[in-house]
């Protein structure tokens, strides 16, 4: 097996045991690694009694895995999975770093963590040694002090283990933050300082094992691979075709806090109630010139190096530290907020990054509050004294740290807006969850599908197996622009802003040269992504134990994506109710599902998921 | 083919990017796998945005050829670049410890030193910076100027550089 270290390592926290676990040579050819084989162990794991699994407790598994593309397709990321606790299915949430080249370089294709660790832990991997030690010194920490302690630490340890070496560079790491700690269902699992895989809540899921961070360090060669020649040949074509795409270097996503404002008219702003802006102040011409320290950015292998690290040098928000920040984090953590400057912008998204929390999960569950204050549904006195108006980055910044530690009426955000909306409805005799712009307990991303111009469209969203995650979107037509090719990609495990201007082909090229493997269009789109795809659904299906989703009800748009767009060049646009129905039906239709969005029994027992169909028919 | 002219590769650590793209090329060159711990440049992150490819930089008085006792250390006339002979080093670290910035470690499998060879004249990893424009590493003629002032530790370059980037913050991070 060629790409692949050849080896799992498995972690039970309760027990303290470590060992190692293989995959046939067959299991991987069908889930690659990443989110394909994530959802495959956890289906053969917990499938059977899915619907009983609390997410945040000791049986659900976390997992942490590379594919066999990382480290060989430029851009190397990871992909942090489990029962989600936002969907309460499973999500593939990729993170980049050097984490999983180090892994491979251990020796390890990937991580499956299971169990609760009695006290604080962190996991210490060098090479095929492996340790639970003792977190208690780290916990409680903040994103920047965790990563500290880590390297110091970590290169200490190496030096004691190896003092003949070298100096030592500084193992890779992957913590939560105390939003994680607590449990969070917004926290983001964290590298570096700014590296978040956020959809999912999987900060939470470590913090419910107790486990503060993995570190690793790994002295060997990345796997060998089926034609190393092939491989150094397509690295370079890949990373030509990047280099070609200037701007994109440049500015990164921070071009989008107004272009998706200006332009598209598919940014939220002030929790969705308009997705239009022209605030040029939030330019990303204003960002380069006020704020960035470093203009390019990037991880192991990329060539786009799309991040950038901004700091304010002068004023209140001196010297906080984030990356550009991304368009994700401009749109949710400044044009969400009311928030149109630079400054308050980096200041915000250093903090969250600090707290570990999401930076896409969190500002949307700010924004819902702050419309719920601005409609006087929430008050002062719930909200701890704090005065919740638009544009007031302080208010945000309390607010923020109020759910980084469940305080007041922060132990209600912290559940993400989708169970915050519930349970206010019922407290506060209101039905908010109109202003919960959410899917299947997942905030949306930045992208709107009202103006019909950004790239998530009507079905994007509302029929994604990882819901609100606006980077596996159900768009057709489905070889195009649907979930498959994005569960190639994370199964892989590589980051697809490499990919923009290769050809389609390619990602089969680059696997089979890295893996020996062919594989057609056909196997991927027909039978293996399809597959994966199936099972996704199944178990985003089958749900529980807070929330389950009927299609029927939950397979829609939050209810402001029907309203009509109140401003901007595409005034009085909207998602047309009966066209979506008619677009879900389709889309339905071209993955295999019935009219009621069940995966149906022919589908299923053609891809050999025979299992699949029966537990969906006892339980459905 | 004329004999070659000796170089030296000027660095830049603001500009690095932290691709470690220098790192995939140096160990294909050198070993033809992907293998950043076997790499002749590696790339330090102590503190993230102050990455520093870690590398020789050929003292104009060599003191690793100095320190070592089996003869395994000699410098190539052509390119200036110190070169190790596998065979008779015995991984003892006498060179780590006499280099300056202790840029020298040990290959993690075949157990020697591992020092930059300036890829015979081509560097390899200057040669990717440059085209991806990140212009951290660049070829340029060895004169007689000073380079052992280049030779220095991680620890000690990342704590100038956080205090270019982060300023009166950049300790806080050490």
């Amino acid at each position: 097996m060629r790409g692949y270290a050849g080896k799992f390592l498995e972690v039970d926290l309760s027990t303290e045991k470590v060992s190692e676990a293989k995959f046939r040579d067959s299991v991987l050819r069908q889930y690659i690694g990443g989110r394909g084989l994530a959802t495959k162990i956890l289906w053969d794991n917990l499938g059977g009694r899915w619907e009983t699994i609390d997410p945040l407790g000791p049986e659900n598994l976390l997992l942490v895995l590379t594919g066999p593309l990382t480290g060989f397709f430029p851009g190397g990321r990871i992909c942090v999975s489990g029962k989600s606790p936002q969907s309460n299915g499973v999500i593939g949430s990729t993170i980049a770093g050097e984490f999983g080249i180090e892994l491979k370089c251990a020796g390890w294709d990937g991580i499956i963590i299971m169990g609760k660790a009695e006290k604080p832990s962190y996991l210490f991997i060098f090479d095929s040694h492996v340790e639970i030690k003792d977190a208690s010194h780290i916990w409680g920490k903040n994103g920047k002090q965790t990563l500290k302690t880590l390297t110091r630490k970590g290169r200490a340890e190496l030096e004691r283990r190896n003092p003949n070496y070298g100096v030592w560079k500084e193992p890779a790491a992957i913590y939560i933050g105390p939003a994680g700690e607590n449990k969070v269902r917004v926290a983001a699992v964290l590298g570096k300082w700014t590296h978040a895989a956020g959809y999912g809540g999987y900060g939470a899921v470590m913090g419910s094992k107790n486990l503060k961070a993995v570190a690793v360090k790994g002295t060997g060669p990345l796997p060998e691979v089926y034609n190393i020649d092939k491989v150094s040949e397509l690295i370079d074509y890949v990373s030509r075709k990047c280099y070609e795409d200037d701007g994109f270097r440049r500015h990164g996503t921070g071009g989008g806090g107004y272009y998706f404002g200006y332009k598209t008219s598919s940014e939220p702003v002030r929790n969705w109630q308009e997705e239009w802006h022209d605030q040029k102040s939030f330019g990303v011409d204003r960002f380069e010139q006020r704020v960035w320290t470093k203009k390019y950015w990037g991880d192991f292998g990329c060539p786009t190096t799309c991040l950038k690290i901004a700091m304010p040098r002068v004023g209140p928000f001196k010297g906080a530290i984030t990356d550009n920040p991304d368009y994700e984090l401009e749109a949710y953590l400044g044009a969400n907020l009311g928030l149109f400057t630079p400054e308050e912008n980096v200041y915000l998204a250093s903090l969250i990054d600090d707290l570990g929390i999401c930076g896409i999960q969190g500002g949307n569950v700010l924004g819902f509050a702050a419309e719920l204050y601005q409609r006087g549904i929430l008050t002062k006195k719930d909200l701890g004294g704090i005065e919740l108006k638009w544009g007031d980055a302080n208010a945000f910044a309390a607010l923020a740290k109020k759910i980084a530690e469940r305080e007041g009426i922060g132990d209600l955000l912290a559940e993400g807006t989708y169970r915050a909306a519930i349970k206010l409805t019922e407290t506060k005799r209101k039905d908010v969850t109109q202003y919960a712009i959410q899917e299947k307990g997942v905030a949306i991303g930045a992208h709107g599908i009202r103006s019909g111009e950004d790239f998530a469209k009507e079905t994007g969203y509302a029929c994604s197996v990882q819901a609100g995650d606006h980077t596996s979107l159900a768009n057709l037509p489905i070889r195009k622009h649907g979930e498959l090719t994005t569960i190639f990609y994370d199964s892989g495990v590589y980051c697809f802003f490499n990919t923009f201007s290769l050809p389609r082909d390619l990602k089969w090229k680059f696997y089979e040269a890295v893996t020996g493997w062919k594989m057609t269009p056909d196997e991927w789109f027909d039978v293996k992504g399809l597959g994966i795809l199936q099972l996704q659904r199944a178990m985003l299906l089958l749900g529980g134990p807070d929330h389950r989703w009927n299609p029927k009800v939950h397979d829609t748009n939050p209810p402001r994506f029907f309203e009509p767009l109140p401003s901007g060049p595409y005034t009085g646009k909207t998602v047309d109710k009966k066209e979506f129905e008619k677009s879900k039906k389709e889309y339905y239709r071209a993955v295999g599902w019935d009219k009621d969005g069940v995966p149906k029994s022919s589908v299923l027992k053609r891809l050999g998921l025979e299992e699949v169909d029966k537990v969906l028919k006892r339980k459905l | 083919m004329p004999p070659k002219e000796p170089i030296w590769i000027v660095r830049d650590y603001l500009r690095c990017s932290g691709c470690r793209k220098c790192e995939i090329a140096c160990s294909l060159f050198h070993e033809k796998r992907i293998w950043p711990e076997a790499s002749r440049i590696r790339v330090f992150m102590l503190v993230p945005g102050a990455e520093v490819p870690h590398f020789c930089a050929q003292c104009e008085d060599y003191p690793c050829v100095a320190s070592c006792s089996f003869s395994a250390l000699s410098v190539d006339k052509e390119t200036g670049a110190v070169l190790v002979d596998k065979e008779k080093c015995t991984a003892c670290g006498n060179c780590i410890e006499a280099c300056p910035g202790r840029v020298p470690h040990i290959h993690p499998r075949d157990n020697y030193a591992v020092i930059c060879d300036l890829c015979g004249g081509e560097p390899q990893c200057a040669k990717v910076c440059q085209e991806g424009g990140w212009n951290a590493l660049k070829v340029v003629d060895r004169g007689d100027g000073l380079y052992r002032i280049f030779s220095r530790k991680p620890e000690d370059i990342t704590r100038e550089l956080v205090i270019n980037l982060y300023g009166e913050h950049g300790e806080e991070f050490l």
